[in-house]
């Protein structure tokens, strides 16, 4: 079987397993990648986010073969940024993270909404995050930690 | 002194932002094997046989034969069977594990395995009481017969999902020849611990069970996960490998317990000035399969009769039923939710047939400090509803409102929830039952470990307490840890339930700190322990349910404002204001933060949250179907906290977690009722249902 090569949270891979296999196995599994989390495993949820050449994407309905050569940044990759930093503060500060296992999806998500829209509206933050789902927050501070993140962090993305 | 709401950092926040939180199902060890669940798949059968394909070496079935003790999970009502033995009673009940190392040999095993049954007449009705309890209060009948008139309404609740994020699991594994240690996301460590006990006949010391972070939990992994605990402990035994068992969305939805479906009669006794006189209430919860924890359930929903009025004369009486669908049991309220529903529903719906403004007429029966509570006990502490219901009406220009959006057509509307949320176990039970036990360890480097059963799961547990400990120390927050328990280090403090954490674990931790800080002897290992003591002030009897339910009382207001679309009937819920007296915040940001995530499950209790059974079949299995709420569709928030400090609780705090949910469903149904001109009945008010309503042109 053919390997699937594509960049790892920015190191090249190969991966020889079979092409099907879901993304978010071959992640937590295969890599140890346990930060994308599985909450429904049918992409309601948002919890196993990662960025596919920097836009969020549900691995758990993604099979392996769809990432050959591109670029597949998971929570641990993102956590190395200055962006992710910007975010953290703001999430810790608006009170955006309760039980957290929704937590790296949104930041996930979060990343992919300031790339798109660095300067969104209330409106924009809640469609972009619509996707991810949390059961803690009523969201109203992972929104309010958004707001916060593309001011500070202005000129980031 | 420094003000102790002022927020601190969140001790577990850089973990679980970055991913490096180890959930039960991030746990990795080495020869790991999984198990997996058979289940019925029908609601009432008897087993006939059970056919097994020959299985693979290394890979076992474990079922009701393997249990060396008792075949029931141990909890109030200890009819719940650990595996089904030759009764199924619900669709999905267990029936055996299936383990071994590799998953998809293991999928391929519970496909062959063939079970042949005998179907028995399945009950949905609520039919069969096996919990009936009552109280009374004055006089009622008397005061029935004096009534000018009575007027009754009927209350109906669905299902609610508690629809945490991470599905249930457990990870075991053997420590030696027979210690059995459990993983698990789980709220009561105890609860796992001595339930694996009486399922194994094993003595204390051989049950081990450590909490993983958990991913939500609002009740679900309160009683739940004992079951699955006791099955994997049993598995373990077995196999004698490392086992992990992670549920699936799908079979997490369909067999975890879930909030119980009610029927709630009230009858009102009113006098010719249109005052109540009196109520006699009934509440009917299913069950479904199991008792479980449900008569602890109906007894909360009992006391919470009269929420935040004071009503003198009453009768109540409620029944649990046990129907052939999936058990229910405990969920963030605990029976609250749907009394509180009809209560505050039925004195809004009393002032509209007495022709009455709903506002004046509710004022009029609200609850004063000294007052005889539901039960006879006394609202002993100051009742701040006054200024607090003031604040949530001019932040909300809710009078205003309430005239502007009177006219049918606008299709608007506000509504407003009063309630109240009693901190800790009903009664004697924190005295009787749990004996809650805390310990602070002090190495000899000065180094503070806080000792609690206490779990975190996204309510900030760990931060508050360890808040109290160290703000009573006077210590740098680096000098005190909390990790998550282990039964193995941690004393019993109870389960995480009730909203009694901060409350009473705190009220002891912060007792603790104060005896450590006065006995403080630099460079020397010291231990301090503080067991809970009932204030002598609560006389409480269990059997006529008669004194003081609970030490005290936190306190609530909702409001709500919706639209409704005059086209597809869809509600849009634009704001929520709320006013909640928690005695004193621990620490302001954590307590927004469960104001905003409790009313969110709250009011979609009330308009979006619809879980239905066909035949014992649950139809809304996955998140496609059972809707929670996204960013889109929850409204803004103005939260404001009222300090009222309680003399008993830590820096004066109350109960939190609890009281942020249970106002939600009344208040977006006045607000719904408002809007389509409809009276509301039944929640959760679909657009399906408000249809029905608007053809009924009797209104």
């Amino acid at each position: 079987m053919k390997p699937i090569k594509f960049i790892l949270n920015d190191q090249p891979v190969e991966a020889h397993t079979n092409p099907s296999r879901r993304l978010l196995d071959v992640l937590r599994g295969d890599y140890g990648l346990t930060g994308s989390k599985e909450g429904c495993g049918e992409g309601e949820c948002g919890a196993c986010s990662v960025l596919l050449d920097g836009y969020a994407v549900n691995s758990c309905i993604l099979p392996l073969a769809s990432v050959e050569g591109r670029h597949v940044t998971t929570i641990e990759g993102y956590a190395k940024t200055q962006r992710f930093a910007v975010v953290k503060a703001a999430m810790g500060d608006e009170g955006g993270s309760q039980c957290g296992i929704c937590t790296p999806g949104f930041m996930i998500a979060i990343e992919s909404l300031l790339k798109k829209n660095p300067k969104p509206s209330e409106q924009e933050i809640r469609t972009g995050l619509a996707g991810n789902l949390c059961r803690c927050t009523g969201y109203n501070m992972i929104v309010k930690a958004v707001q916060k993140a593309a001011k500070v962090g202005e000129g980031l993305w | 002194m420094k003000d102790i709401s002022r927020s601190v950092p969140k001790e577990d926040h850089e973990e679980k932002v970055s991913g490096r939180a180890l959930y039960v199902s991030d746990i990795q060890m080495a020869d790991m094997h999984y198990a997996k669940t058979v289940r019925a798949d029908r609601p009432h059968a008897r087993i006939r046989n059970i056919r097994l394909p020959e299985l693979p070496e290394g890979y076992v079935v474990v079922d009701h034969h393997d249990i060396p003790g008792a075949n029931h999970v141990n909890m109030i009502f200890e009819d719940w069977p650990v595996f089904a033995d030759s009764v199924v009673r619900h669709v999905g009940e267990p029936i055996m594990l299936v383990c071994g190392k590799d998953k998809q040999i293991i999928q391929s095993i519970c496909d062959e395995i063939v079970i042949e049954y005998e179907d028995l007449e399945p009950v949905f009705d609520l039919q069969e009481s096996v919990v009936h309890k009552s109280f009374q209060k004055g006089d009622a009948a008397a005061a029935f017969a004096r009534a000018d008139q009575v007027v009754e309404r009927v209350y109906e609740t669905g299902y609610q999902e508690q629809a945490y994020i991470e599905p249930q699991g457990f990870v075991g594994y053997l420590e030696g020849e027979k210690k059995v240690t459990l993983i698990g996301s789980i709220q009561c460590p105890y609860y796992v611990k001595n339930a694996v006990i009486k399922t194994l006949a094993c003595d204390p010391e051989d049950v081990r069970v450590i909490q993983a972070a958990v991913g939500g939990a609002f009740g679900g992994k309160e009683e739940f996960p004992s079951l699955i605990g006791c099955q994997l402990a049993v598995a373990v035994h077995k196999l004698k490998k490392p086992i992990k068992i992670i549920y699936e969305r799908e079979e997490d939805m369909i067999v975890t317990t879930k909030r119980h479906p009610s029927k709630t009669t009230m009858q009102a006794a009113l006098d010719s000035a249109g005052r109540v006189l009196a109520i006699k209430a009934h509440v009917a919860l299913d069950a479904g399969a199991y008792i479980g924890l449900s008569g602890v359930v109906l007894s909360r929903a009992m006391l919470a009769v009269t929420s935040a009025y004071t009503i003198d004369h009453l009768d109540v009486k409620g029944d649990v039923y046990l129907t052939h669908t999936v058990p229910n049991g405990a969920f963030r309220g605990f029976g609250a939710p749907q009394m509180i529903f009809a209560i505050d529903m039925f004195m809004h719906h009393l002032a509209k047939h007495l022709g009455k403004d709903p506002y004046q007429f509710r004022k009029a029966h609200q609850a004063k400090q000294g007052d005889r509570t539901a039960t006879s006990g006394i609202f002993r502490d100051p009742i701040l509803m006054d200024a607090m219901v003031e604040k949530a009406t001019s932040m909300s220009d809710y009078h205003r409102k309430q005239k502007d959006y009177a006219s049918p057509d606008v299709y608007r509307g506000i509504g407003m929830s009063w309630f109240l949320h009693g901190c800790g176990f009903t009664g004697s039970g924190e005295s009787d039952h749990i004996k809650a036990k805390v310990r602070l360890r002090k190495s000899d480097t000065d180094h503070v470990y806080v000792l609690v059963a206490a779990v975190d799961m996204g309510q900030g547990a760990k931060t508050t307490l360890k808040k109290v400990v160290v703000e009573t120390l006077g210590v740098p927050y680096n000098q005190v840890t909390f990790d998550d328990p282990d039964t193995d280090a941690v004393p019993d403090s109870g389960p995480t339930v009730a909203s009694r954490t901060a409350m009473i674990v705190g009220g002891l931790l912060a007792q603790a700190a104060q005896t450590l800080k006065e006995t403080w002897k630099r460079g020397e290992t010291q231990v301090v322990e503080k067991t809970y003591r009932q204030p002598e002030f609560v006389i409480w009897d269990e059997k006529t349910l008669r004194g003081d339910a609970y030490p005290a009382y936190s306190w609530g207001v909702n409001i709500v404002e919706v639209s409704v679309s005059p086209v597809t009937y869809e509600v849009k819920v634009e704001k929520i204001w709320s006013v909640y007296d928690v005695g004193k915040a621990l620490d302001e940001r954590i307590v927004l933060g469960q104001a905003d995530g409790g009313i969110a499950q709250g009011v979609a209790y009330g308009y979006l949250e619809v879980m239905r059974h066909h035949g014992g079949h649950i139809q809304h299995k996955n998140m496609t179907d059972y809707i929670i709420p996204t960013a889109v569709d929850m409204a803004p928030t103005e939260t404001v906290i009222f300090d009222n400090p309680y003399a008993l609780g830590p820096y004066g705090a109350k109960g939190v977690g609890e009281l942020s949910l249970v106002g939600g469903a009344p208040a977006v149904a006045m607000a719904i009722e408002q809007a389509i001109g409809r009276p509301i009945q039944k929640i959760p008010a679909t657009p399906e249902m408000i249809m029905e309503l608007m053809r009924d042109e009797t209104h």
